[in-house]
């Protein structure tokens, strides 16, 4: 991929993050916050890319301190984010 | 800005060394980040969210499987050795946390993000070989230089600003402000010497480790400038404060796609960053400030000077839980307005019982949640849900401010600026042009506080006080519920 195409996906997203977030409703704004905090830690793949490569031993180690940090957000941020959407209950209608 | 011709060719030598990948991996990468969407999506609705929350697992998964089945594995335990102990740490905080606490995790959790972003940063400089980013002539692309030393720069800003969030929230720092001599000057010197040097690496002769002193000495100026940036905001303003960090995080992993040309981490970074910066707009517009002069921080800092003069004592009515009892159960219809007071006395199941023995006993209870009650977007509206009350009672400000007229009783725990009439009013006042709710509409007003003293985090007085048809119940907000279940029993 060029430049372009790169800048083009990166433009288009921004826009259907804007109307994705606006459609979110604010009594799940701390969900998404964490939720949006746990995606972000796709940066993981960055990390892997470097732990995977054994030819320099300093960026080897810093791509696994990298895996170790994303991996606390990933699974700490889905699972709280599950743990708040379980609490959200609708009235009980008799 | 004209591109130097060397730049010119880098893009599509770039361009070809990407080209080698195999499509199915870009396409699993797209997969990935269209599954981020869906996530974001399902949070129109909290009958949808799960599933959203389950989709964002989903796309996780598989760019991280793409990735390690499509490059060549030196040593695949170690990488598992660190997903398991990161994950774990990860898992068992999640589980344990306190609904009180969600706004210095989510603080704490940013920092991490940052850190990596920075971390990921270094990794490609050591090894720019393994990152697809090295030129024809052995050099970092001038491209990639740019994104990895803003990726960097974002990821320590992120992170220094985080920490000092962090330490806000958790009360590890105080929240007053902390103003500096010069502190704008200062920021702003900072930036432009991160922009600069940025400039200077994109176009050093050899940008390779030999350079590399000018991408650390831009980590460097980003972890300062992060941490300048946060301590002049005070405790009111944290809300902004994590929603911005938020959007930041999202920011620096837009960068590091760019560096790798990953779809899923550009997608998953605009939406991030979108995010917090939408967030950011709605605190800022409830509270009736403008961005900047959050950014510029300070406030609270004259008000809290301002609290300690002594003030004409106005006379009020003091009521007692029983009186309150009488009257809620009198009423047709109660509107609960919480705030951050209430999650700090840790009230709100003490609360859903009152609403629930009331509910019994005929009357109608909806809550009205204003969009910066609490320490961060949304809080009450989890704390209520922790407390079982079913998100169809919970309003938002614009939905509900019209029933204050029609309501017998507007019952104010833990909440004060955001009922204050002075935001309609009173032009001085540093709350003016803030949305709040009409409470002074309703044909009574009950008003749990700890005491007369204190005043809220804006520093103002509230004339909600001294209305006729106001009751101040003084007490801790758990104990005077507590008390008045007891007296509706």
């Amino acid at each position: 991929m060029d430049f372009i195409s790169i800048l083009s996906i990166f433009v288009l997203a921004c826009f259907v993050g804007y109307y994705v977030v606006w459609s979110v409703t604010p009594a799940l704004h701390t969900p998404l916050m964490a939720v949006t905090n746990a995606i972000s830690s796709v940066i993981i793949v960055g990390a892997l890319i470097a732990a995977a490569a054994a030819e320099v031993p300093g960026a080897k180690w810093l791509g696994l301190a990298g895996v170790v940090l994303a991996s606390v957000n990933i699974f700490g941020g889905f699972a709280v984010t599950e743990r708040m959407l379980a609490m959200y209950k609708k009235k009980e209608r008799n | 800005m004209t591109l130097p011709p060397d730049a010119v060719s880098d893009l599509s030598i770039a361009a070809d060394a990407a080209q080698a990948v195999n499509p199915w991996v870009a396409l699993a990468y797209l997969a990935s980040g269209v599954l981020f969407i869906l996530a974001l999506r399902g949070l129109s609705n909290p009958a949808t969210s799960r599933r959203g929350n389950r989709f964002g697992m989903a796309g996780m998964l598989i760019a991280v499987v793409t990735t390690l089945i499509t490059h060549d594995i030196a040593g695949l335990p170690e990488i598992l050795a660190a997903i398991a102990i990161g994950g774990a740490i990860g898992f068992v905080i999640a589980r344990r946390i306190a609904m009180t606490a969600m706004p210095q995790l989510v603080a704490a959790f940013h920092s991490l993000v940052g850190l990596a972003a920075v971390l990921v940063a270094a990794a490609a400089l050591l090894n720019p070989g393994a990152f697809g980013i090295l030129g024809l002539d052995g050099n970092i692309l001038v491209v990639s230089r740019v994104e990895m030393a803003l990726g960097a720069a974002i990821g320590a800003i992120t992170f220094s600003g985080s920490v000092i969030a962090f330490a806000k929230l958790n009360g590890n720092m105080s929240g007053a402000p902390i103003l500096l001599p010069a502190r704008h000057a200062i920021n702003l010197g900072t930036l432009v010497a991160i922009l600069g040097m940025t400039a200077a690496y994109a176009l050093a002769p050899n940008a390779g480790p030999g350079e590399g002193w000018l991408f650390w000495a831009i980590v460097a100026a980003a972890f300062v400038i992060g941490f300048l940036l946060i301590i002049p905001i005070g405790g009111a303003d944290m809300p902004v404060v994590v929603s911005m960090l938020n959007s930041y995080s999202g920011w620096a992993a837009a960068a590091m796609g760019f560096t790798l040309h990953n779809t899923a981490m550009i997608v998953t970074g605009a939406l991030v960053g979108s995010s917090g910066a939408i967030l950011s707009y709605i605190m800022c517009r409830a509270m009736n400030r403008s961005f900047i002069s959050v950014i510029a921080g300070g406030f609270g800092a004259d008000a809290a000077a301002a609290g300690g003069e002594p003030k004409e004592q106005r006379p009020y009515k003091q009521g007692s839980a029983a009186d309150a009892a009488f009257m809620l159960e009198q009423a047709e219809k109660v509107i609960i307005i919480p705030g951050y007071g209430m999650a700090v006395a840790q009230a709100q199941h003490a609360l859903r019982e009152m609403a629930d023995m009331l509910k019994e006993k005929g009357v109608e209870v909806k809550y009205a949640i204003h969009p910066v009650a609490g320490r961060m977007p949304g809080h009450m509206n989890v704390l209520l849900a922790e407390a079982n009350v079913p998100y169809d009672e919970v309003f938002e400000l614009e939905d509900i401010n019209s029933e204050f007229a029609t309501a017998d009783v507007a019952f104010v725990i833990g909440a004060n600026d955001v009922v204050n009439p002075a935001a309609k009013t009173d032009k001085s006042s540093p709350i003016y042009g803030m949305p709040v709710f009409d409470v002074d509409k309703a044909k009574q007003v009950f008003f749990i506080k700890r005491s007369m003293g204190g005043v809220g985090y804006a520093g103002v007085d509230n004339d909600v006080f001294y209305m006729d048809q106001t009751m101040m119940l003084l007490a801790d907000a758990k104990k005077m519920v507590e008390e008045i279940v007891k007296a509706l029993d």
